[in-house]
């Protein structure tokens, strides 16, 4: 399953991008209005790309009376992101979109490097959302942190029903000349390839730690980049920088992973979902059949070869 | 929404810049003023370019190297293959009465397009150095001028710009004092852009009084969207 990840695309400017997708995921959503950080918003590095984008968005009720509307017409299920500065605006903006049949998952963003962080935990947060909503709960977590598996683990008991990993990491790029920041912001969200192993040794970490389906991303920007996810546990994979290079990254990239599983001798690549997650790989284990659906984000997890 | 993959044909240097000539395959022209996505060899993102030239088979760029995506651009050698996404944006609205163009720099860059399109119009080019304004070969009988003397010093001389349509590109100054001359100018905007079709915010400038991206909404605008004084004098 191939997603984009939020932020990196907008649907209705692109809709015949988003058709290449099993789901479109939005911006992230925040209680009021945000114009976003100043200009200069973007730098790109020798290892990757720098955004300061700050979450400009339309605020949660001009996104339901005027965008719900538009997006509910794509042809793929639709994923919002929401994001907040408290565990109540979280909840609150969850409960405006509970009753809303075009909304298929949520995905609570916890970790924009952006802006100024929620005071609470990811746990709290996520509790907040889980009595707010019944809709699938997504939490989409920050690399930065000293354990991510205990922050997966903290999700999952508050309710999440998986998890976006990972998020931006935060980064600084100077101008040569004038050795001045290049961001408005100072630092903003490092990804592209320099986050590629890093969301590897998250979705490995939390794969291992909790039984809950996972969408990986982070650097992902050919076939063999989304196999290495979906081995280290995802079930899903989140595409975005590889969107701003190549709009026709989806197709693109679920042709090459598909010829990657079958130069494997694996006729599907979900087979080989968790492969890495025992000790030799393809060469001694049964693969984790973890998968999670677009529309309804339910999974389905055997865990006949974990501990 | 594809990118091309176009073979390069040529490249050439004119004074600092490099003309990159590409077989067209599958790629249209679009208006002048419009831009296209050029993959930079070695680089994570593409880089916005306008069209310079157009023939019948192939599409020309205008590149100034400044920066390493630039760099790579210029270092791109004949019989090399790009990945090339466009044409994109809203360009010039040619629809206007006595046009004349106005460039400073690597904003010559889509006028010879452009006064292809638009036949025999005026065409005024101002430079830093006598080694840049060799590009002005691009665009046979422009009237050139050469730093200190500013591009909008012919321009005022033509008197009454009411009744013209300015079309300019070039830095943020020159647009800012063109603009000043003749309110109406349609102006190429510039901003760093990654992705050149809505997807990534990372363009926005202030339009309309809000931040908006440039890539959706421009390149090309009216001095009442994109400059604030303008917009009050509007």
């Amino acid at each position: 399953m191939i997603l984009n990840a939020s932020g990196c695309l907008d649907a209705l400017t692109a809709p015949e991008v988003v058709a290449g997708l099993d789901a479109f995921v939005t911006k992230t959503v925040t209680p009021l209005p945000r114009d976003g950080n100043p200009p200069v918003r973007i730098a790109e590095t020798d290892v990757g790309m720098l955004n300061t984008i700050g979450l400009a968005n339309p605020g949660i009720e001009a996104f339901v009376s005027d965008h719900l509307p538009l997006l509910a017409e794509l042809p793929v299920p639709l994923w919002v992101s929401v994001g907040g500065f408290a565990a109540q605006e979280y909840a609150r903006s969850c409960a405006l979109l509970d009753d809303r049949a075009e909304v298929s998952v949520i995905e609570l963003n916890v970790s924009c490097p952006n802006v100024a962080a929620p005071y609470e935990s990811a746990w709290e947060i996520v509790s907040a959302a889980r009595e707010a909503t019944s809709k699938p709960l997504y939490a989409k977590l920050s690399p930065a942190v000293p354990d991510i598996a205990e922050v997966a683990r903290a999700a999952a008991a508050a309710g999440a029903d998986g998890l976006s990993l990972v998020n931006t990491i935060r980064g600084l790029a100077l101008d040569e000349r004038t050795l001045a920041p290049r961001l408005s912001t100072g630092a903003g969200g490092l990804s592209g390839p320099a986050l590629r192993p890093i969301a590897l040794a998250a979705v490995y970490a939390c794969a291992g730690a909790v039984e809950l389906p996972i969408v990986g991303m982070g650097g992902v920007a050919c076939g063999r980049d989304a196999l290495e996810l979906l081995a280290v546990g995802a079930s899903a994979i989140g595409l975005g920088t590889v969107l701003f290079t190549d709009p026709g990254a989806p197709a693109r990239i679920r042709d090459e992973l598909a010829a990657e599983a079958r130069a494997r001798g694996v006729d599907n690549p979900a087979k080989l979902c968790g492969i890495a997650l025992g000790e030799r790989g393809l060469a001694g284990e049964k693969p984790v059949e973890n998968t999670v659906s677009a529309q309804t984000g339910n999974v389905a997890i055997s865990t006949e070869n974990r501990s | 929404m594809r990118r091309q993959l176009v073979r390069v044909a040529g490249a050439e240097g004119i004074g600092p810049y490099r003309l990159l000539r590409v077989e067209r395959g599958g790629l249209e022209a679009g208006v002048p003023g419009q831009f296209f996505m050029l993959e930079a060899p070695g680089r994570l993102l593409p880089r916005p370019m306008s069209l310079c030239l157009e023939t019948r088979t192939e599409l020309g760029f205008l590149i100034d190297p400044v920066g390493p995506g630039t760099r790579a651009l210029a270092a791109v050698e004949p019989g090399a293959s790009l990945r090339i996404l466009g044409p994109l944006g809203n360009g010039f609205q040619l629809d206007v009465p006595r046009p004349v163009l106005v460039g400073g720099g690597i904003g010559i860059a889509p006028f010879p397009f452009t006064a292809a399109a638009l036949g025999d119009v005026p065409a005024l080019l101002g430079f830093r150095s006598a080694w840049h304004a060799e590009a002005a070969a691009l665009l046979p009988g422009a009237e050139v001028v050469i730093d200190p003397v500013l591009v909008t010093e012919p321009l005022a001389e033509l008197g009454d710009l009411d009744g013209r349509g300015v079309l300019a590109c070039g830095p943020e100054p020159m647009l800012r004092a063109v603009a000043s001359l003749a309110p109406r100018a349609q102006l190429a905007w510039e901003a760093p852009m990654a992705c050149g079709y809505g997807a990534c915010f990372g363009c926005v400038v202030e339009i309309d009084g809000r931040l908006k991206r440039l890539c959706v909404e421009g390149p090309v605008l009216t001095p009442d969207r994109v400059l604030p004084a303008a917009r009050a004098a509007a």
